[in-house]
């Protein structure tokens, strides 16, 4: 397992170089060079111009100038904002890294969470009334044009309804004259999340080990999420900061569900048809006749075969929400990398624009790295050989 | 040289061929005389109609097709509007222009809403020499839909006086031909590349494939996006990046495969033991059994392309004059982005388009994946 896990960060590492250096060709193939975007303006002498190359390398030999780049990179020099122009661009992306992990987090453990239990049911199910209509509304979710669909949503639930706040990430005149820093409070709930998240699923390893009923373990499963959900509801109540905390969550919620709910409609379909056809299996058959009852086989069967190829879109699933956090971040106004990465472009701020884009494709990366453990946990073929 | 072709010659020759009698060999002479291009035209008319039968089965493929119908009745009937009913001075979908034009009487206090207008915004917003008692012409835009009238909006006018229906019609000819070109030249690169990794595999099929794996993980959308700021892209380099970019991506590992398959089938065998080029073997034998599987991922990759092209121009990022991306981009752009359901004609009509358009392939691509698998089939 550690062998596997290091050849694919070793896999990983390369790709990602080559990544890296294709977004450098294409700077390269880019007219002019960076200091005709600097200095646009035609009154600045040539020897201003020629110095400039000077600071910036551009006089110096191509292979030279690619290595400066790579190395840089990787020792988090990405160069100085343009359109922000004192701040680096480490920092400003930095600042905007959480609020987009978070989106694509909550957003993908949303779907999936939610798209697997309700393919596997209709599945099971097969014929039932809601099933044509779930296929629909999934295929429909699947290709709307997302953009629209955000903008619906924005208007329907923000605007009609005034369930949620229009766009944004705070709002301004609550936070006026806050003791808190709205980034620090953000990273907090963070951590909070991610040690309640430890923790049960430490709990969940604890009942699997020493419980050998699967009733029993279910039970238990179903009582650690209740208590691990009650335990962070409960520690941000009694928390000083509760109001700004609650209003950082009440923003949260549109943008993940919009994003979440398309990507729910694929993950749907597509663990309904690997359901299908795991369910003709002959192990399945196997179950049926030595009498296990109904939701074992549904569960411990099928469902974790049929999980085999829902992992794997994973991967795909993840640069669909990479572009659509572009766009749902632009629409609601979510200051994170997407709108960041887009603001920079029309700008033409190429420094910001390209450290968000490599930031973005070291989160693909990670991504593909996590779906891969994924399917070796799954899938013991792989995780032994 | 195909087999039939020498036999055929074998035949005009008269040369007797051993066991077989003079009935038979007569009758075989009859068929041999038809050219191969029938046979082979036969052949694939029989097939059409077997894939067609199970394809009529699909209630949904069949929505689909229907909806593209309908879109490509759209394409079509635009020029022909344009050049009979329409005024291009009125419905052009790019400078073309037209108002409702209220009448306002400058007064000082406003009584009427609807037809007096008062002295000091009257000042500010036409025209500062007015005085109390001129009538005014305002244009109102965007216009709501008008049915009758001399000139009839059905979908009434954007922000900037042109005529909804007309863009709408426009913008569909524009995303059938992006789809078109991402399409062939997604399925022409896929199916090259994975039957050429799987025909001669070992290192070519280790370069190729893993390229293909970086394509993956390249985010296409924000490369686009960067690429569309550092060059001008229009409708047809926007079709050959995606297809170039899916192309060698995700669908060539699955026709990959899928020409492995086929590598192993015994006629492979035969072709090369007849002294089949390698070449021959691949364009010849590999790429038309592959083929049925690309068509499916052209079905998808004009759902993908169609839905980049509009996310590019709704950022409004693309050269180009008129698309649904770029309508609802105006929408935006001119503040009516939460106006929701009263100024429905800015934003329904585009997205709606779009989506629909989009699945309608999707629906077509499920289709046909049902005839291709036939696992996937309702049992």
């Amino acid at each position: 397992m550690i062998k596997f896990l290091l050849g694919r960060m070793a896999q990983m590492l390369v790709l990602f170089v080559v990544f890296l250096s294709l977004v450098w060709f294409m700077l390269q193939l880019m007219p002019g060079d960076i200091s005709d975007t600097l200095i646009g303006n035609p009154d600045i002498p040539l020897s201003a111009r020629i110095d400039l190359r000077e600071r910036l390398g551009l006089d110096r030999p191509m292979h030279e100038q690619y290595f400066t780049y790579i190395t840089n990179f990787f020792r988090g020099e990405m160069g100085v904002s343009f359109s922000r122009y004192p701040q680096d661009v480490s920092a400003v992306l930095w600042n905007a890294l959480p609020r987009t992990l978070v989106l694509f987090l909550t957003a993908t453990i949303f779907a999936f969470w939610l798209g697997f239990k309700t393919g596997k049911l209709i599945a099971w199910r097969r014929g039932a009334k809601t099933e044509q209509g779930l296929i629909v509304s999934g295929i429909f979710l699947q290709t709307v044009f997302y953009p629209w669909f955000a903008i619906v949503m924005l208007w329907l639930f923000g605007f009609y309804f005034g369930w949620f706040p229009i766009g944004r990430f705070i709002d301004a005149r609550l936070w006026q004259g806050s003791p808190y820093n709205a980034n620090e409070l953000f990273s907090q709930m963070i951590l909070s999340v991610i040690i309640v998240s430890v923790v049960y699923l430490v709990g969940r390893y604890v009942v699997a080990r020493y419980s050998r009923n699967l009733l029993t373990q279910n039970r238990l499963n179903t009582v650690l999420g209740v208590v691990a959900v009650a335990a962070l509801v409960l520690f941000w109540w009694f928390h000083p900061a509760t109001e700004y905390v609650s209003d950082i969550a009440h923003h949260t919620m549109l943008p993940v569900i919009t994003l979440g709910l398309v990507a729910f409609g694929a993950t749907m379909l597509l663990t309904r048809s690997a359901m299908l056809e795991t369910l003709g299996e002959d192990y399945i058959l196997t179950a049926r006749a030595k009498g296990l009852p109904d939701w074992q086989i549904r569960d411990r069967h099928a469902a974790r075969n049929a999980m085999l190829p829902v992992t794997t879109a994973l991967v795909l699933a993840l640069a669909f929400v990479i572009g659509g956090g572009i766009v749902t971040e632009t629409i609601f106004s979510w200051p994170g990398m997407g709108l960041i990465f887009l603001q920079a472009i029309a700008v033409s701020d190429i420094p910001l624009a390209v450290g968000a884009l490599s930031i973005t494709g070291v989160l693909a990366l990670v991504g593909h790295l996590v779906a891969d453990v994924l399917y070796a946990v799954l899938d013991p073929r792989i995780r032994i050989a | 040289m195909t087999a039939g072709d020498q036999k055929a010659s074998k035949a005009d020759l008269g040369v007797p061929v051993a066991g077989q009698t003079t009935r038979e060999l007569t009758h075989g002479q009859h068929l041999t005389r038809v050219p191969l291009w029938q046979i082979r035209l036969r052949l694939l008319k029989r097939s059409f109609a077997t894939t067609w039968g199970l394809f009529r089965e699909n209630k949904m493929g069949m929505l689909g097709l229907v909806l593209i119908g309908l879109f490509a009745v759209m394409a079509v009937i635009h020029p022909i509007l344009m050049a009979t009913v329409w005024d291009p001075r009125v419905y052009d979908p790019i400078v073309g222009y037209d108002a409702v034009v209220t009448e306002f009487t400058v007064v000082e206090q406003v009584t009427d809403e609807a037809t007096e207008i008062d002295l000091q915004a009257a000042r500010l917003r036409l025209n500062p020499t007015l005085d109390v008692g001129d009538v005014v012409h305002v244009p109102t835009q965007p216009a709501p839909p008008t049915l009758t009238g001399e000139r009839p909006h059905y979908l009434g006018t954007d922000p900037q006086g042109r005529d909804i229906l007309s863009q709408l019609l426009f913008s569909t000819r524009a995303a059938f031909f992006l789809g078109a070109v991402a399409a062939i030249t997604t399925v022409l690169i896929a199916t090259t590349v994975g039957a050429i990794a799987a025909y001669f595999g070992g290192f070519i099929d280790g370069a190729l494939m893993r390229f293909a794996d970086l394509i993956l993980l390249m985010p296409l959308l924000p490369v686009l996006i960067l690429l569309s700021a550092m060059f001008e892209i229009t409708m047809v380099t926007l079709g050959i990046m995606i297809g170039v970019l899916s192309g060698f991506g995700g669908v060539a590992i699955v026709l990959k495969s899928q020409a492995l398959s086929i590598k192993v089938k015994s006629y492979i065998d035969a072709a090369r033991v007849a002294g089949g080029s390698d070449w021959h073997v691949i364009f010849r034998h590999i790429v038309p059994n592959v083929l049925p599987l690309s068509f499916l991922f052209m079905m998808f990759g004009v759902t993908d392309a169609i839905a980049i092209e509009a996310t590019l121009s709704f950022f409004g990022l693309l050269n180009v004059p008129m698309t649904w991306g770029i309508m609802i981009n105006t929408a935006q752009t001119n503040g009516y982005l939460l106006s929701g359901t009263s100024y429905w004609w800015l934003l329904f009509p585009a997205g709606l388009a779009v989506s629909f358009l989009c699945f309608a392939f999707f629906l077509v691509g499920r289709g046909m994946d049902e005839v291709i698998n036939p696992r996937l089939r309702a049992r």
